[in-house]
């Protein structure tokens, strides 16, 4: 039949292919021509500030919202003309938990399994699975209305797994958790992906990005300012840099002469003293620049090599900062600039 | 998780479009889900159950010395005017309870599945039949224990109860629709309750027709819900069926092919 057809032409390398979609509420241009690209069986983060057009641009994919204009497909299908493929293809866990209140972990998942055409006892089953999965066997029985936040996102992700769909959209999945419980989701969003899943992530935290996202996107007023690996990303920004403190903060001035020399780079002094950033170029570099300062009596205390910040990406891709406090001077990040 | 890894996407079978038995197992699947917010939140029944208790005891006694001589006789007039009166009022709730549903988040997991569109709206509207029925027992009860006999019989009185709900499903989709088109659930509360309260009074639910003047006879004749309490009075005093009964009926299934179509199409245009 066709519609068989349909699913085998399906594509088997692009989870997602987004063009150009918009969405407009009243005279707010929410998503303002948004193309996305997301390999099968990778993390894809969908990074930028709140009111960025993030939420809107994952609910167009999952089929919530009609697109204004452009177009997407979820592995090769249409997400307005075969919507009902689609979501037999995807599992949605929203920003705000999408699950009963109301009702008990077990009854939710017991109903959106039925939903999904399972049978009574497989319902049940997989309900009670998946609780154990997730580590909510004990709250099983309780209404959610006592569920902490973090329970509750589990309970949702376990929702949204019970198809075990090959694409998975996760709103800010750990926006508002404590340290601990978002570890825990990190892990768990791993996991999945090493089960054979796609996930597509949106989130504000930089950090997120990096720690999970094979590849990135950075959406800033409805549309993609940036795309990439994190580390393009970062590189597009500028090299690594090289920090160093002196021990003696009388030798600082003789010390930088010595990098700007040897390196051939203009370094910087931070404002505490003693302490010098430089743009790392070569590598190699660095060996003659320890030799140099040996020889000239000069004491280390501490020497790293950074990669600039996805922070610092944000801040120069779209010329204002994700947070109030830009950690990394924004002098420097030019400076690295204007020395590539 | 556990197991094993997930299937790819191009080795599974899909379609774009939902079988009839399947919205069907959707739609009842939803409507178990009704019950058992019921079952969790019982006090949503308090108004299915105090307002037969409370309506009968007071209209009874207030009118039916006025009215019937005595409250006895009163009894096979307004015991069918109290049942569809609150059985239809009952029916509101449908409207308000969707609209404040569908602002909860898990709406937008019932959207991203692979279900019927209609389902989580025909689930809930089936779910409040239990509601229906409810207060249906409820109000034959209390009659029961003022001293009304209805000379029907009961199966005569079952069948009257089962039309009154059948009639109240259907009017609970014009609420579904209201629902559905409002902002808030007090707004849809607002709306519906100024369309009844004048549709529930101006009948003959309580008093006789003949004693109003011209013009409101007028509008007590052709009001729908004259109609019903007069099929149900039938049935259950007489154990006859009328030409009321089957206005009812057809005006029950043009509200339902009228109020599905465009209170579903009003979902999908929220969603």
């Amino acid at each position: 039949m066709s519609i068989e057809q349909k699913g085998h032409s399906g594509s088997r390398e692009w989870a997602v292919e987004a063009r150009g979609l918009v969405k407009t509420f009243g005279h707010n241009h929410a998503v303002d021509g948004v193309d996305l690209n997301v390999k099968a069986g990778t993390i894809y983060g969908v990074l930028g500030p709140n009111g960025a057009g993030k939420t809107t641009t994952i609910r167009m994919l999952a089929t919530l919202l009609r697109p204004d204009a452009g177009s997407a497909r979820i592995f090769g299908h249409d997400v307005v003309k075969e919507s009902q493929v689609v979501r037999q293809l995807i599992g949605v866990t929203g920003q705000y938990a999408s699950v009963d209140e109301a009702l008990s972990a077990t009854e939710n998942l017991v109903i959106f399994s039925r939903l999904l055409g399972l049978s009574r006892s497989e319902a049940r089953r997989k309900a009670a699975e998946l609780l154990e999965e997730f580590g909510l066997t004990e709250a099983a029985k309780r209404p959610l209305k006592n569920f902490s936040g973090g329970m509750r996102r589990r309970l949702d992700l376990a929702a949204s797994l019970i198809a075990q769909p090959p694409l998975i959209f996760l709103d800010e999945p750990t926006t508002g958790l404590d340290p601990r419980t978002r570890n825990q989701m990190w892990e768990t969003i791993r996991r999945l992906v090493k089960t054979g899943s796609t996930v597509l992530l949106t989130t504000q935290y930089l950090q997120e990005a990096d720690e999970l996202a094979d590849r990135v996107a950075v959406i800033d007023q409805g549309r993609v300012v940036a795309e990439g690996t994190v580390d393009e990303l970062k590189m597009s920004v500028g090299s690594s840099s090289l920090h160093l403190r002196i021990k003696n903060s009388q030798d600082i001035v003789n010390a930088r002469q010595i990098v700007d020399r040897v390196l051939n780079v203009q370094s910087s002094v931070t404002a505490e003293g003693g302490k010098m950033t430089a743009p790392m170029a070569e590598a190699d570099r660095v060996t003659d620049l320890l030799i140099a300062l040996r020889e000239a009596g000069i004491e280390l205390a501490e020497l790293s090599v950074q990669k600039p910040t996805l922070d610092e990406v944000f801040l120069t891709i779209t010329g204002h900062g994700v947070e109030e406090d830009v950690s990394a001077t924004p002098e420097q990040t030019h400076k690295e600039g204007e020395a590539r | 998780m556990n197991s094993g890894s997930i299937k790819p996407a191009h080795e599974r079978q899909l379609r774009n479009k939902t079988s009839f038995i399947q919205s069907v197992r959707h739609s009842l699947t939803m409507a178990y889900r009704g019950l058992l917010k019921i079952r969790r939140t019982p006090e949503q029944l308090f108004d299915v159950t105090f307002q037969p208790i409370i309506f009968t005891l007071m209209f009874t006694y207030i009118f039916g010395g006025a009215i019937s001589g005595d409250v006895k006789s009163y009894l096979p007039v307004v015991i069918p005017g109290i049942l569809v009166q609150t059985v239809i009022t009952t029916s509101v709730v449908t409207g308000v309870q969707l609209r404040e549903d569908m602002d909860k988040g898990v709406f937008d997991r019932f959207k991203s599945l692979p279900i019927a569109r209609i389902a989580p709206l025909a689930g809930a509207l089936l779910a409040d039949t239990i509601r229906y029925t409810i207060a249906t027992l409820l109000t034959f009860t209390m009659g029961y224990i003022m001293g009304y006999r209805p000379d029907g019989g009961l199966s005569h009185v079952v069948i009257a109860g089962l039309i009154v709900i059948a009639c109240s499903w259907a009017i609970s989709w014009i609420f579904a629709f209201f629902g559905v088109i409002a902002r808030t659930a007090s707004s849809v509360q607002g709306i519906s309750m100024i369309i009844l309260f004048p549709l529930t009074f101006l009948s003959n639910a309580f008093v006789p027709a003949n004693t109003m003047p011209d013009w409101l006879q007028w509008f007590v004749k052709i009001n729908p819900i004259s109609h019903l309490v007069t099929a149900v009075r039938d049935l259950t005093n007489s154990g006859t069926v009328g030409g009321d009964l089957i206005i009812s009926l057809v005006g029950a299934a043009v509200i339902v092919v009228i109020f599905a179509p465009i209170t579903v199409r009003a979902y999908m245009r929220r969603t």
